[in-house]
């Protein structure tokens, strides 16, 4: 498995910690899954104290910190984003969201692009939230990432991967560059789909915070990205229109 | 001093981020930002407030 500048992942499962039922069942799905990463954003603090709570649940599961940038739609707001995130979470980590458009919430690429070379200027270690398109991840790199993550489908959609061949050529294009799928997945066999292609790492939120039992999804994720992960690993069959017989021929009996 | 706190006006007698952080009772984990500009924990102390100011308190929540 690829690194994540420098850091081996216990397994290849991501796991936001948004809209979960309660803070117990989050804690349940990432003892379920065994993910190695929680991704985490920063919001304004209120009286009570909200964040301070929730900072020291996620500290307790001993996992990597990846805070995000989202709802960010300017360089400008993307880049304090992450320098306050820098601080308030000790972590050079950042998945860099660049939001573009509104229904879809596509990432703006050229901003995405500007941004993240700031910030690797910055000596941040950027996860950039793209599309499947090869120059921008060419550009991406150039700028100072060392990860790509580009979409399945669109945020909370559970669409699954939308555009198979993109992030096919995506993981030729670049095969020394750890690639996880960002966005999009609804269920485990979309996760396995992506490890199947060789992807590093899948990163998910709503299809298990979302579903009647979050802690049991997570679980058939994990176990998904692990199947999708060996299987890329056996070499598998090419696909072939009409059947091979796989029972030998010779010495079928004449009768 | 008439200044706004993470969207509301608010009328505050300190004059320093790190005075204004205590007199609202945000002590904890957070980052701060003033005229959309990020400001350290170490400068707060010597980051002095100025009429109208908007000053941002975030702390950690959860993300996808």
């Amino acid at each position: 498995m690829r690194k994540f500048y420098g850091t081996d992942l216990p397994n290849p499962l991501m796991l936001g910690t948004a809209q979960y039922p309660s803070p117990a069942i989050l804690e349940e799905a990432f003892r379920a899954s065994g993910a190695g990463v929680a991704t985490v954003s920063l919001r304004r603090e209120g009286a009570g104290g909200a964040g301070q709570t929730f900072w020291q649940m996620i500290r307790d599961l001993g996992v990597y910190i990846l805070p995000n940038t989202a709802g960010c739609h300017t360089v400008k707001e993307a880049v304090t984003t992450a320098q306050m995130a820098r601080e308030v979470f000790g972590t050079d980590w950042i998945k860099l969201e660049l939001i573009g458009h509104t229904d879809s919430l596509q990432p703006d690429v050229f901003q995405l692009v500007e941004a993240a070379r700031i910030l690797s200027e910055d000596g941040f270690q950027v996860f950039p939230y793209t599309t499947e398109d090869l120059i921008v991840g060419e550009r991406l790199l150039e700028a100072g990432c060392e990860v790509l993550m580009p979409w399945g489908a669109p945020i909370g959609s559970g669409r699954g991967l939308n555009n198979e061949y993109g992030l096919r050529a995506m993981r030729a294009e670049f095969p020394d560059t750890p690639l996880v799928v960002d966005a999009g997945i609804g269920l485990p066999s979309h996760a396995a789909h992506a490890m199947e292609l060789g992807y590093d790492a899948v990163l998910l939120n709503t299809a298990v915070a979302r579903a009647g039992d979050p802690a049991l999804m997570a679980k058939a994720m994990a176990q998904a990205v692990e199947a999708g992960r060996l299987a890329y690993e056996a070499d598998p069959i090419e696909a072939r229109d009409m059947a091979e017989a796989s029972t030998p021929v010779i010495g079928k009996a004449f009768l | 001093m008439k200044i706004v706190l993470n969207g509301e006006a608010r009328d505050v007698a300190a004059t320093n981020l790190a005075a204004l952080l205590v007199e609202c009772g945000l002590t904890g984990k957070v980052a701060t930002a003033i005229n959309e500009e990020f400001v350290p924990a170490g400068l707060r102390a010597t980051k002095t407030l100025n009429e109208g100011d908007r000053v941002e308190v975030l702390a950690p929540m959860q993300g996808g």
